[in-house]
């Protein structure tokens, strides 16, 4: 069948393609710019011409930046890893046994449980920090990994998004299970978990991403160099270096690098995630 | 027998539901009422962290208080600058994307890349862009005998870089969800329309819009939300709040009380009232959808 809603007048395909092809070169230019910026000169990067490419690649920018002793970015990426890994794992196992236990098992309350769950997720979380910073001060966890991890471990949105797709999965496979004498917590990880493979990808990446790009919370509960994750690491990198816009550059391309290759190796699961949770901007 | 099975099956959906309760009991729903409890702190102990009395000193502080004006106005020109543009904006991209142009896409990689990007980097790759002295954007414009403009060092062009950040980074999560949309619609509307010789405005206004009512409105409530919530992008670009404050926001405002100036009670205060315009914004914007979808 013919595209529905396909432009048929060339010239305007034409100007169409032009559009595009301009409105692109906008979204992709900062990209562009930070990674030609990081492998300049400062010479280069402050002459008065427009130098598109660097005449020699300086890759020791990036040396410079990974084992800087004011901003270690190697540190930084080491503890970014650890967060977003960790923090993924933990977020994946309460996520799957909420939504199990919503999805599958009838308890009392079970509806008026998870209708509070979901009013709390109209507050803004930046409401949240003040007191939870006083909280992981009190449990003597200020300035540790822990900190970054913990608050973040299980994600109401997620147990929901979650919750939505084992819905789907029919309830006589969990029925047939039962006459088995399969128990829940087997017929949890045998079955549901492996039909429900693209959903937990898909919930992995965005609660990895999200806690790579953590800003606000990590800074509040970071006291010293060897804690801080990488953008509060750039951030500081920034405001101590003045001008030095290719060693800024060479850092934030090793901010931006892991996420541009996520994206794009898991593209289509970024995508279809966001069209079908409609997760947060 | 029931009453056991069912008293059974309760225990263990609360230990299936441990885990995630603990942290969200904990890390979520204590800090709501403890962070409202704060704001009407009348004292608070920096040391014990530990506050008495109770109330309305700290809201009275913030209402009076010039910075807080300053941060209320600029995050209503933010929202209302950067929601309307950037969906608008998206709103046209995903219909081109949507018309089978060629090389969509590429063009859908490219447009969708700026959503996983770190706020942070990307602020300080706009920040060397914009820079007035050697920023490219500068050069870009002398070529036409522009004078160079002080894009992130003159409060009163701060606000403005700042929208353009801000339009730039929201524009990739909306093209998607419209995309989605779009892709949504029942072609054989627009076969009808076609025999009815209705023309491509026409099938925009009378088919395209109205079908993507709710997806319109879910995007204007959360995208308003998110504007109220900008912050990152201030951090990104000018690595504080702007030269003389010119760029401070509701969430600067909030973390510059508690974390910079240790004022508990008040960043309490500013949170709170944050958190009821939101509610006022996103509660006004779905009735005003709902009446449209009614009528």
């Amino acid at each position: 069948m013919e595209q529905e809603n396909k432009i048929t007048n060339p010239y305007a395909r034409v100007v169409a393609f032009i559009f595009l092809l301009l409105g692109s070169v906008v979204m992709l230019f900062p990209f562009f710019w930070m990674i030609s910026g990081s492998f300049k000169t400062l010479r280069e990067i402050t002459s008065p011409a427009i130098i598109w490419w660097p005449e020699e690649m300086q890759w020791q920018n990036y040396t410079t930046v990974l084992t800087m002793e004011s901003n270690p970015f190697g540190t930084y990426f080491r503890n970014s890893t650890i967060v977003a890994i960790v923090n993924t794992v933990f977020t994946l196992f309460t996520t799957i046994l909420g939504a199990f236990a919503f999805s599958r098992l009838e308890f009392k309350g079970r509806d008026k449980l998870f209708n509070l769950l979901l009013a709390t997720m109209m507050v803004p979380s930046q409401m949240y920090i003040i007191t939870n910073f006083i909280t992981i001060t009190r449990m003597n966890l200020y300035n540790s990994l822990w900190a970054q991890i913990l608050p973040y471990s299980a994600s109401v949105f997620y147990i929901y998004l979650l919750r939505q797709f084992f819905n789907q999965i029919p309830d006589q496979l969990y029925l047939a299970s039962k006459v088995d004498g399969c128990s829940d917590w087997k017929f949890l990880w045998k079955i549901m978990v492996p039909n429900a493979k693209s959903s937990l990808v898909t919930i992995g990446l965005f609660n990895f991403i999200a806690s790579w790009n953590a800003y606000l919370w990590p800074l509040m509960v970071t006291g010293d160099i060897n804690k801080r994750t990488l953008s509060i690491g750039l951030k500081y990198f920034a405001s101590d270096s003045g001008s030095d816009y290719h060693l800024m550059m060479a850092g934030a391309t090793i901010v931006v690098l892991p996420l541009i290759v996520i994206y794009l190796i898991f593209q289509k699961y970024i995508i279809q995630g966001i069209a079908r949770g409609g997760l947060k901007g | 027998m029931v009453g056991q099975n069912s008293k059974k099956t309760f225990l263990k959906a609360m230990l299936y539901l441990l885990p995630a309760l603990l942290v969200v009991a904990v890390f979520v729903i204590f800090p709501m009422f403890h962070t409202l409890r704060m704001s009407f702190y009348e004292d608070f102990n920096i040391y014990s962290k530990e506050g008495s009395g109770f109330g309305l000193s700290s809201y009275i502080w913030v209402l009076q208080d010039p910075t807080f004006h300053k941060a209320l106005l600029n995050t209503f020109i933010y929202a209302v600058v950067t929601v309307p543009v950037s969906i608008v904006l998206s709103l046209f991209i995903a219909i081109l994307l949507d018309s089978r142009i060629r090389g969509s896409k590429f063009f859908q990689t490219a447009y969708f890349l700026p959503y996983v990007t770190n706020a942070i980097a990307i602020g300080l790759a706009f920040r060397f862009i914009f820079h007035s002295e050697f920023g490219v954007f500068n050069k870009f414009l002398g070529l036409f005998g522009i004078d160079a403009i002080q894009w992130l060092n003159d409060p009163d062009w701060s606000m403005f870089t700042l929208c353009i950040f801000g339009i730039w980074s929201a524009l990739a999560f909306k093209i998607v969800i419209f995309l989605a949309g779009l892709q949504g619609i029942d072609p054989q509307l627009y076969q009808a329309a076609r025999i009815d010789e209705a023309g491509k405005w026409k099938q925009f206004i009378k088919i395209t819009l109205p079908q993507l009512g709710p997806i319109m409105a879910y995007q204007f409530v959360i995208a308003t939300i998110n504007a109220f919530k900008c912050y990152e992008e201030v951090i990104g670009l000018f690595g504080d709040d702007g030269p003389l404050h010119s760029a401070t926001t509701m969430v600067y405002y909030m973390y510059d009380k508690f974390y910079n100036a240790n004022r508990y009670t008040i960043a309490a205060a500013s949170g709170v009232l944050m958190f009821l315009i939101i509610m006022v914004f996103t509660f006004i914007q779905l009735r005003m959808s709902n009446k449209k979808a009614e009528q």
